[in-house]
């Protein structure tokens, strides 16, 4: 009974302690990632750096060929000519540039997820940050958070020069003073917006859980690279087009903006084919349209409507870009979360 | 009060046991020395011990009944794994900075006195440390934590006579002055027998004998705890022969 009597020792008898503050973990972050966090920090800042030179002539051309009046003129047409061919090597996701933007979420993923926790468990330090008080899938949720959401608003940030840089082609009005126009979801579209950040995070939670399942640096990295390239293109080539149901239109008149997703044609109010077969244009389009490069469904359909043929188009306005930034921004969150999830399962699992 | 209590403990690796029914009790203020061979189960038993392994069969609670692994015991045990990991590109002074967050106490002006006195420079890294040194620097870390139990896996495997020597004096240091409950693994029989009152001889994933460091030699008829334990492991291996 003494043992009531007997003041206890603070913090030494009393078996439900009260948990070492999450912000402590905080300065530990800092001072394990700091060099990988500057790696990054260096990196974006120097792709902002390039975007801005690379971006200020696209925007002046742009500028000026929009101002210029009479558009027709010929003085009009050659800077016309000169925004159209100004950084071409940036225009598309296949171009150089977009290549290299493409590859940045990535990097940032494999390079500083995966060695998260694979270090600690090849170097074998997990021994000794998973004995401190502080407990061990406490340190590997507060270090996943803190760097997922810097390493997501440092991109962010990056992704609001990305999108700086492409907004000349997005501008209403373009096609009809013959500027470049391109779709606003087919270029670059992981990388503008929120899309970007999210994209950043997604990479660096896979990176993480596959650091603490392999347990190696380097093959946690390849890893990465090789789940990361599979989702992006997933996203890209069959995910995207299905988050809004497309419009359909039987009009010629589809936007230049529009993202155009499949045409078909009809008959009679029945399908009739995806590509008008050989035999009926040689019937039909007596005059094919000759000229540089493969003549438009659009052409056919002028040759083809007199005899019942009706073209379709699905296609996504761009007017939907916002909509489509936030469910693929909300699914990639979703997506992560669920991944560090798992990540914290494993490590309270992991027996060493 | 028991530092560590095990019961029908036993951990698998896939299909081998790296311990099995291991039952033991380790009273609190002893510095209790666990010796065997490698491959005996040592590291597997202290893993468990401090929560960094779950069991396959049975359990173990340390500091009084606390489940291994939980915030209360990882509270009061500081552990220092073999080979003394540290974060080899930080400084020393990033390293104590790192266990004072992550610890609820952290005596910092007897880690700052321990290191001047060991001429361990603050701003060095960890990593550019001679190995005496760094094995030092991850026993003040765990001894700044004012744990009730130290924990040391073959601390003095990789060092030579003086550092062994060194590291040893301060554990002991440790155990006599603060009353610090000390658990350790070696297979460095002579640096034992100083500071050992305890004692744990375990083999080939089982614990063999444990008890009073001088009752055990006064049964078995031994003088020295190196003579004990190679005359039981000897014995025993002839047995399993058989």
């Amino acid at each position: 009974m003494t043992a009531l009597t007997r003041p206890a020792r603070p913090g030494e008898d009393d078996l439900r302690l009260r948990p070492i503050p999450w912000r402590r973990m905080a300065g530990v972050t800092w001072r394990q990632h700091r060099i990988a966090l500057a790696g990054v920090a260096l990196l974006l800042g120097a792709l902002a750096v390039w975007l801005w030179i690379m971006g200020t002539p696209l925007h002046r051309a742009y500028a000026a060929a929009v101002s210029c009046h009479p558009a027709s003129s010929a003085a009009c047409q050659a800077l016309v000519g000169t925004f159209d061919s100004t950084n071409d090597h940036m225009l598309g996701p296949t171009s150089p540039g977009g290549v290299f933007l493409q590859v940045v979420p990535v990097l940032i993923g494999a390079f500083v997820g995966a060695p998260v926790l694979a270090r600690e468990l090849e170097t074998g330090t997990f021994r000794f940050a998973w004995t401190q008080g502080f407990g061990r899938w406490r340190w590997a949720l507060a270090k996943l958070v803190l760097l997922g959401v810097v390493l997501a608003a440092v991109a962010g940030a990056c992704g609001v020069v990305v999108s700086w840089y492409y907004q000349p082609y997005f501008a209403s009005g373009n096609q009809a003073l013959g500027l470049s126009q391109i779709p606003p979801f087919v270029t670059l579209f992981s990388l503008r917006g929120v899309a970007f950040p999210a994209w950043t995070l997604a990479a660096f939670v896979i990176g993480a859980l596959a650091g603490m399942l392999i347990r190696r640096v380097v093959p946690a990295i390849v890893a990465t690279l090789a789940v990361y390239t599979g989702l992006a293109i997933a996203a890209d080539g069959s995910l995207r087009e299905h988050y809004l149901t497309p419009l359909v239109t039987s009009s010629q008149n589809v936007s230049g903006t529009a993202w155009v997703i499949s045409q078909w044609w009809s008959k009679d109010g029945r399908f009739a084919f995806a590509n008008p077969p050989l035999n009926l244009l040689n019937q039909f389009c007596s005059a094919p349209p000759s000229g540089p490069g493969k003549p438009s469904s659009g052409t056919f359909a002028q040759c083809l409507a007199p005899h019942g043929y009706t073209l379709w188009t699905s296609y996504q306005p761009a007017s939907r870009f916002w909509p489509f930034q936030w469910i693929e921004g909300g699914w990639l969150l979703a997506l992560s979360l669920l991944l560090i999830a798992v990540t914290i399962w494993v490590v309270r699992r992991r027996a060493a | 009060m028991n530092v560590v209590e095990a019961s029908g403990l036993g951990k698998r690796y896939g299909r081998t046991w790296a311990l099995r029914e291991c039952t033991l009790e380790i009273p609190a203020g002893r510095v209790t020395a666990l010796v065997g061979p490698n491959g005996a189960g040592k590291t597997t038993l202290l893993n468990l011990a401090v929560g960094l392994t779950a069991p396959s069969a049975g359990e173990v609670t340390v500091l009084g009944g606390r489940r291994a692994g939980s915030p209360a015991a990882l509270d009061g045990i500081a552990f220092v794994a073999q080979d003394t990991p540290l974060y080899k590109d930080l400084s020393v002074a990033d390293m104590i900075y790192v266990t004072r967050s992550l610890n609820r106490r952290f005596d910092h002006p007897y880690a700052r006195a321990r290191l001047t006195e060991l001429g361990i420079p603050p701003r060095r890294k960890a990593g550019k440390l001679s190995g005496g040194q760094q094995a030092q620097l991850a026993l003040t870390l765990a001894l700044a934590r004012r744990p009730r139990l130290l924990v040391l896996d073959e601390p003095v495997a990789a060092l030579d006579p003086i550092a062994r020597h060194d590291f040893m004096a301060t554990v002991l240091a440790a155990a006599s002055a603060d009353g610090v409950s000390v658990l350790l693994s070696s297979h460095v029989l002579t640096e034992l027998e100083r500071v050992a009152d305890y004692l744990v001889l375990m083999s080939r994933g089982r614990v063999r004998m444990a008890g009073e460091l001088g009752d055990l030699l006064a049964t078995h008829g031994q003088a020295s705890l190196e003579e004990l334990a190679l005359h039981y492991l000897r014995d025993n291996q002839t047995e399993v022969a058989k």
